[in-house]
């Protein structure tokens, strides 16, 4: 393979893991300090990219759009928790499974009802509506430049929060012992509720953000669903550090397995995944 | 015997009889829809065994099911049936060597994990099915003729008829429930349940926990295989579909809903869901949304399954 | 009531149901004699996902069709049994089933994608229903899996496309890529094309596949800039279309390797795809700006009945109910005549909006291949790449 032709695979892939890293990190927080199996986790990102489409339409910015839109995003999140959510806590990891398996069926119906079932496209913000030439053939989006550097300040963002705040020490106390954190003072009814609503706005500013990019279609969460729980799996659950690391990796191993392996391209991450959990069953960064 | 247990006995009897009678009175498209309602249920007993008895959790046991269908597809040739029992041979013989491969691979290890690494695996079959021309990839294949029984030009049924394949359906579910039975209640069934409730307890008490879960999990794998089998030959289809998460999903749904570890759960269970998404569907197009909400309830006010419904009378 | 009464009562409740339902069915029959009943016409078609928009179109002009006729073909109301088959294959026999045996329609109109329209011909040729094919160029339809009872008005796949090599030889580009879904339609897409490019002396130096629906095509676009081919054959449709004009032309391909396609990749997405389409070189057996009459008044009429202008799809519906209403015509309304009826439907010339077109001996049209380009929001007509292409239809056991 050509080395500009690789480097520029290279960049396919980061950038598709980059957008993965979003997802899986809220479903990583979601997973590893509430202790819940959210398989509604994809809906939120569809929700994400729905929002993008209408809110465009309405507010007539991108960038309005995106803002107005975590802030809903947010509201769902708690919303969500209070309603449902907090009844799973303490229930075992079948019965999270059943309900959010459930709440897909109604999000995908409520969606239909809402939007319909058309394909939309959400038009790239025009400021980064241009390409840069790469090669003598090739171009490359710029707004896909944009999204990872803005999935990438989050990462920052969010290594920042949890790693040098006070919410973020209380965020990691919670996880490793609830009762323990509670008689300590903290609020662990709001802690949880704020950590759901932040796993829940981290997928639906994916979703917004990779509406440009990928259209917005019924299912369109279903896809990245599964493809997030292996990255979580991979990483360690409750590991965002794991969540970048692995999602990076699932990226570039999707991209180069539709280039150099097309006839078992799909199989690739879940090889990847298979072959971790037997070398290291608790994932990379995973606790033992 | 308690009450509780007899009368739960004589309801499942009443279903039997009232499923024997049904092909008598129903017109030919509801024979097809409870032929695949009985299919489910045997489909999620096998589920249950894994689930319910063995506190297995596995998010891809639509793996060995899918994989029978396909195998069926394989032999059956273009214009002519296969053979009932060299093709069930073949179904299950894959079913349960597949199991064997991936369940030396995956019963090392437990808890989510093992959930997550089933799925894997199922996923991985499903994409290799998904992206194979000549498996028919995303459309699928057909299985133009059912396969047939036929010993020196005498056919004592033909399931190319609707009610004889909903009779065979019936009594291979009637047989794979007592025999469940039967290996629950024999010292096998007994060990499961022993892992089930503690797994290094049992070891300490010497017991080779991993040969029993690997057996029990080809055994599940087997059963269905057996459901794969009949789907397919029910159907003419096989697609991958019947192999993807969303399968392994719904069944490990109906086997939770109908409530583990108990004998009619997943009847009742598959029975339940399968019959809801015909109502539903009747009423509006936004079903799922139902179907949803009917679920999140469950989950929230019958903890235990719909059997539990039935259990009532214990608390008194 | 006690516990017990409820726990059997709630079991009895179901088999009633279900009881009851089935007794109902029989009690309707005495009152179909009463008067003409409606003619049940099933429109089994894709009304989610990425071809929901074929699917609406080719409803809108079937009934705009009907419409035109005073709401009745040949003297019999129309009763629409509507089924949205989300394009999937999975449960296209299911849904066949369903509509064919429990719903019991006299007509089945349907569908769009291919892998459903395999279930469908399979529930099909075994009940002996009249099924019309709208739009799934699934070859085997009219080809190895004929029938007596299936009857196409759109096209096979292999008939689209197959024109499209001997176009781009004679634009000079010896050498291309080929790009699409891996699934049966893609396939037959890239079968057809293969052999009327490669026929003329052209050389197609990689093929691209990516598994159906996916629409990442970033790696794939990558490929194709490496490979450096005179030009790209593709075939996409629907909401893929949209997005692989959109991502090729972002990909600063567009400029440099001219992309063609069979019409599809320009149908009913021109506004989606906007500037991104201008000047692409499509082959179809229709065209945005026939010097037809019948197909100006066939526009207007669509356009004053549902705001939007009509694509091949609509063209296609609306031919689906012309051959329909010709078929009820030969036999006054009386579908049981089937044998009667198929054979009227046989050998007929339809007055389409694409211009006239012949029923092949398989059941499927013979037809112009249109070179069309994109200009502005319309596939222009630029000249007939191949007069009257009739499919080969390999294996139809009706040619004997």
């Amino acid at each position: 393979m050509d080395p500009v032709i690789f480097l520029i695979q290279v960049l396919n892939g980061v950038q598709y893991g980059l957008l993965l890293f979003l997802v899986a990190s809220g479903l990583t927080l979601i997973f590893g300090i509430l202790g819940i199996i959210n398989l509604a986790h994809g809906s939120f990102y569809m929700v994400g990219a729905y929002l993008a489409f209408s809110l465009t339409e309405r507010l007539g910015s991108f960038w309005l759009a995106l803002a107005a839109g975590v802030v809903l995003a947010v509201l769902l999140g708690m919303a969500l928790e209070w309603l449902v959510m907090r009844f799973l806590y303490q229930r075992d990891h079948l019965y999270q499974v059943l309900l959010t398996y459930g709440l897909i069926l109604i999000f995908e119906e409520l969606r239909s009802l809402v939007w319909g079932d058309d394909v939309h496209g959400v038009q790239v913000p025009q400021l980064l509506d241009f390409s840069i030439p790469l090669t003598d053939t090739l171009s490359y989006q710029v707004y896909r430049l944009a999204m990872s550097a803005i999935c990438l300040a989050i990462a920052a963002g969010m290594y920042w929060l949890i790693q040098k705040t006070r919410l973020g020490m209380m965020i990691r106390a919670g996880s490793f012992n609830r009762d323990m954190a509670q008689s300590l003072g903290i609020d662990i009814a709001l802690l949880y509720r704020a950590v759901f609503a932040l796993g829940v706005a981290l997928a639906a500013l994916a979703g917004m953000l990779a509406a440009p990019v990928s259209s917005v279609f019924p299912g369109m969460g279903n896809q990245v669903l599964i493809i997030s729980f292996v990255v979580v799996v991979i990483g360690g659950i409750g590991s965002v550090k794991g969540a970048f690391v692995a999602a990076i990796l699932i990226g570039l191993a999707d991209t180069f397995g539709k280039v150099l392996v097309p006839q078992i391209a799909a199989m690739v991450v879940y090889l990847l995944m298979a072959a971790v959990l037997l070398w290291r069953p608790q994932g990379i960064f995973g606790r033992a | 015997m308690d009450r509780q247990a007899r009368s739960l006995q004589l309801l499942l009897l009443a279903g039997l009889l009232a499923l024997a009678a049904f092909p008598l009175v129903g017109e030919k498209f509801y024979i097809q829809f409870i032929t695949k309602v009985m299919v489910m249920a045997m489909f999620a007993m096998s589920l249950d065994l894994l689930v319910g008895y063995t506190g297995l959790v596995s998010l891809g046991h639509a793996l060995p099911f899918g994989l029978a269908a396909y195998a069926l597809m394989l032999v059956t040739p273009e214009t002519q049936a296969a053979g009932i029992w060299w093709s069930l041979a073949a179904s299950l013989g894959i079913a349960a060597a597949a199991s064997l491969v991936v369940g030396l691979l995956v019963l090392r290890t437990s808890g989510i994990y093992f959930i997550m690494v089933t799925l894997a695996f199922g996923q991985m079959a499903y994409y290799y099915v998904h992206d194979s021309s000549h498996l028919g990839g995303s459309d699928g294949k057909y299985i133009y003729v059912r396969p047939a029984l036929e010993l020196l030009g005498w056919k004592p049924f033909d399931l190319e008829n609707s009610t004889h394949f909903y009779y065979f359906a019936l009594a291979l579910m009637v047989f794979v429930y007592a025999t469940l039975r039967v290996l629950l209640a024999s010292p096998f069934g007994r060990v499961l349940a022993g892992i089930k409730e503690n797994e290094h307890r049992m070891r300490m008490l010497g017991f080779a926990t991993f040969r029993y879960k690997l057996a029990c999990f080809v055994l599940a794998g087997m059963l269905a295989g057996l459901a794969g089998w009949l789907a397919a030959a029910h159907d003419g289809l096989v697609n991958p579909e019947m192999l993807s998460w969303h399968q392994s999903g719904q069944l490990l749904m109906m086997v939770i809903l109908g409530g583990m570890g108990t004998p009619a759960g997943p009847i009742v269970g598959a029975v339940a869901l399968k019959a809801l998404e015909l109502v539903f569907q009747g009423w509006t197009k936004h079903w799922q949304l139902l179907l949803g909400a009917f679920i999140v309830l469950s989950v929230l006010f019958v903890p235990r399954g719909l059997t539990q419904l039935f259990a009532w009378r214990r608390r008194g | 009531m006690t516990i017990n009464d409820q726990r059997t009562s709630r079991r009895r409740f179901l088999q009633g149901a279900g009881g009851l339902a089935l007794s109902a069915s029989p009690l309707a029959l005495p009152f179909a004699f009463a008067q003409p009943a409606p003619l049940k016409v099933g429109l089994m078609l894709p009304y989610t996902g990425t071809y929901a928009s074929l699917g609406n179109a080719i409803t809108n002009a079937f009934k705009l069709y009907v419409a035109e006729k005073g709401g009745k073909l040949a003297g019999r109301d129309i009763e629409y049994v509507v089924l949205d088959d989300e394009s999937e294959p999975a449960k296209a026999v299911d849904n066949a089933n369903r509509i064919v045996n429990r719903d019991k329609v006299d007509v089945l109109v349907g569908t769009v994608h291919s892998g459903v329209q395999a279930g469908m011909v399979k529930v099909v040729r075994e009940s002996g229903v009249l099924s019309i094919i709208p739009n799934a160029g699934f070859g085997a339809a009219t080809g190895q899996l004929c029938a007596p009872n299936i009857f196409r008005t759109s096209f096979s796949n292999w008939q689209t496309i197959h024109a499209l090599g001997k176009v781009m030889w004679e634009k000079g580009h010896k050498t291309c890529a080929w790009i699409t879904h891996k699934y049966a339609a893609g396939e037959e897409m890239f079968g057809g094309f293969r052999q009327g490019y490669e026929k003329v002396g052209g050389k197609i130096v990689k093929d691209l596949w990516l598994p159906f629906p996916n629409v990442e095509f970033q790696a794939l676009l990558t490929e194709i800039a490496a490979a450096k081919p005179d030009a790209v054959a593709c075939f996409f449709a629907g909401g893929a279309a949209v997005k692989f004009v959109k991502d090729y032309d972002a990909a600063g391909l567009k400029a440099k390797i001219p992309l063609y396609g069979n019409g599809f990749l320009t149908d009913g997405t021109l506004q989606a795809q906007g500037a991104s389409a201008q000047g692409i070189l499509t082959t179809l057996h229709y065209a945005d700006s026939l010097e037809i009459p019948k197909d100006k008044e066939f526009r207007l009429n669509y356009a004053k009945a549902y705001k939007l202008q009509p694509d091949v799809y609509a063209v296609q519906g609306y031919d689906a109910a012309q051959l329909l209403d010709i078929g009820l015509k030969a036999v006054k309304g009386d579908v049981k005549a089937a044998k009667a009826m198929f054979a009227a439907m046989e050998g007929v010339t339809i007055d389409s909006p694409r211009g006239k077109w012949k029923m092949s001996r398989a059941h499927n049209p013979i037809q112009d291949s249109y070179l069309r380009q994109v200009v502005g929001e319309q596939n222009k007509y630029v000249s007939v790449a191949w007069k009257a292409l009739e499919d080969p239809a390999p294996g139809c056991r009706m040619l004997a």
